[in-house]
């Protein structure tokens, strides 16, 4: 059974379709990366997955539950079931790192204090943030903030975690002990994960499965090796990082310049 | 040219509105919907709204009182009246003075603490994040503010009552040559308990007003440090404007 099931998903803002048609699914013990370029939708994409935006049509399904289906009630109580770790971390700013950890256990179960107590402290054992647990989001740095983030999204030992852009704005060295980090998820716990990335280096590192967006549509869905060997030039581009060429039209771009109304 | 303002106003009330409705949601059948409201929020709302602002309002509601008495003394010598500054006292003090004093300072430190956090919690994603954690963010921001103004602001009425009329009395009966028992035990006997009650009534509605106004102007910030700022300042003066127009509006039903 597939814990992530997305059927002709098209979305986007104010009527504009940023993402058309897109169909998906992510099965246990997984990483799926979800790649693309700047603009690709990616972040839009994960906006639909993870309840934050309603599709405009097509359907988003949670261990094979509609997740937008119902009310606001129904979605909170879905999405009490996977975790998401975003890219700032957003984690609540007055609430120390264990308290951030805690905030899922306490709000959305009844269990105990003292148990919460113990699976805060596992979580952060788990990222390697124990001894930071007393600390303020802001007294953390950009590495430390993005493992705090995974901490919390593992707190209710969910089956499925999101990631937003795991790798951004990290040195190499740090971005690459969060891939391990995410293969030890995948391997110790057993949990799949979704990550949207654009780091070509940590999708092929961590990835048991790619799916490259492109310009509102997924243009690739397989293995690390199959994408190596795809013979598709917006695919090559993406793996060379090859600029597309851009054809010049020097009477557009004199408009553009003069800001005069499109012709 | 009128029409943009004014349907921006209609839209905040209907924004404050259904922030309400929400609210009163949460606070009924939360529990049943898996969105129980915690009271250990309420209560850390109660000692930041509440708690936290007495000094204030025992300050401000103190030199008001002195201020009433003050005034309205040299007023009653112009018919040699002085000694029935302790009727003027205890009808406008309970039910006019010392809701509107506690109202204006709430709305200006929690109207304004509140819109900051819950801008600052929308543009950093906390909102977002509490959302797909499967928390209502109604549930752990604003049913929490609004409960913890509910029941803290009609206590800060009381404690205004106190330190409004017992400074005002301890003022007049110097000034009159009185013991201070003796001119207290005058006043709390003209002090009718509807004017009492109405004052308190007032505290609730202010508490609703102002955390309704300032949650929704939190909600409402878009776009950067800004528009937070700007959001920040206008729930402010939106809190106090409203706070005072529907004092007025109680004096006018009064009337009726």
């Amino acid at each position: 059974m597939s814990l992530l099931r997305v059927d002709q998903l098209t979305g986007g803002y104010n009527g504009h379709v940023v993402i058309d048609g897109c169909s998906m699914q992510v099965d246990p013990g997984e990483v799926v990366v979800i790649m693309g370029g700047s603009g690709s939708g990616k972040s839009t994409f994960l906006k639909h997955l993870i309840g934050l935006k309603p599709p405009m049509s097509g359907s988003v399904e949670l261990n094979s539950e509609d997740l937008y289906s119902g009310s606001m009630n129904d979605r909170y109580r879905r999405l009490s079931h996977i975790g998401v770790a975003f890219q700032m971390g957003a984690l609540v700013s007055s609430l120390s790192i264990f308290d951030n950890v805690a905030l899922p256990l306490r709000e959305t179960t009844d269990l105990p204090e003292d148990v919460i107590e113990v699976m805060v402290r596992l979580k952060l054992e788990f990222v390697e943030l124990l001894d930071k647990q007393d600390l303020l989001p802001s007294e953390l740095s950009g590495g430390m903030l993005k493992r705090a983030a995974v901490a919390r999204a593992l707190a209710r030992d969910p089956k499925l975690v999101f990631m937003d852009e795991p790798s951004a704005g990290l040195d190499p060295v740090v971005a690459s002990a969060l891939d391990d980090l995410i293969l030890k998820i995948k391997d110790a716990l057993g949990v799949s994960v979704v990550v949207v990335t654009h780091e070509l280096e940590s999708a092929f590192k961590i990835a048991s499965r790619i799916v490259v967006l492109d310009r509102g549509f997924i243009i690739f869905d397989g293995s690390v090796d199959a994408i190596r060997a795809s013979d598709n030039p917006r695919i090559q581009a993406l793996i060379n990082r090859t600029a597309e060429p851009m054809a010049f039209d020097a009477e557009e771009h004199y408009r553009r310049i003069m800001g005069l109304p499109e012709g | 040219m009128i029409f943009g303002p004014l349907r921006s106003a209609v839209d905040f009330v209907g924004l404050v509105s259904l922030n309400l409705r929400d609210t009163l949601f949460y606070v009924i059948a939360g529990r049943a919907y898996g969105q129980p409201v915690r009271l250990t929020a309420v209560s850390q709302q109660v000692l930041l709204s509440g708690l936290q602002a007495i000094p204030i309002v025992i300050l401000l509601c103190g030199i008001v009182g002195v201020m009433l008495a003050i005034q309205g003394m040299q007023t009653l010598s112009i018919f040699g009246a002085e000694q029935f500054i302790n009727v003027g006292l205890a009808v406008s003090i309970p039910k006019e003075f010392s809701p509107l004093i506690v109202g204006i300072v709430v709305a200006g430190r929690s109207g304004s603490q509140i819109t900051s956090r819950v801008g600052s919690m929308g543009l950093n994603g906390e909102l977002d994040g509490l959302t797909v954690m499967g928390i209502a963010p109604h549930r752990f921001v604003d049913v929490p503010t609004l409960l913890g103004l509910l029941v803290s602001v009609p206590i800060l009425v009381v404690i205004g009552d106190f330190a409004a009329l017992g400074l005002a009395g301890l003022y007049a009966s110097t000034a009159l040559g009185m013991s201070f028992h003796a001119f207290m035990d005058q006043l709390i006997e003209l002090i009718s308990l509807a004017d009492y009650l109405l004052g308190i009534s007032k505290g609730v509605v202010f508490g609703v007003l102002i955390g309704g106004i300032a949650l929704a102007f939190g909600r409402s910030v878009a776009g950067g440090a800004d528009d937070l700022g700007r959001k920040t300042t206008s729930s402010v003066v939106v809190c106090i404007a409203t706070i005072i127009a529907v004092d007025a509006l109680y004096s006018i039903l009064g009337q009726l």
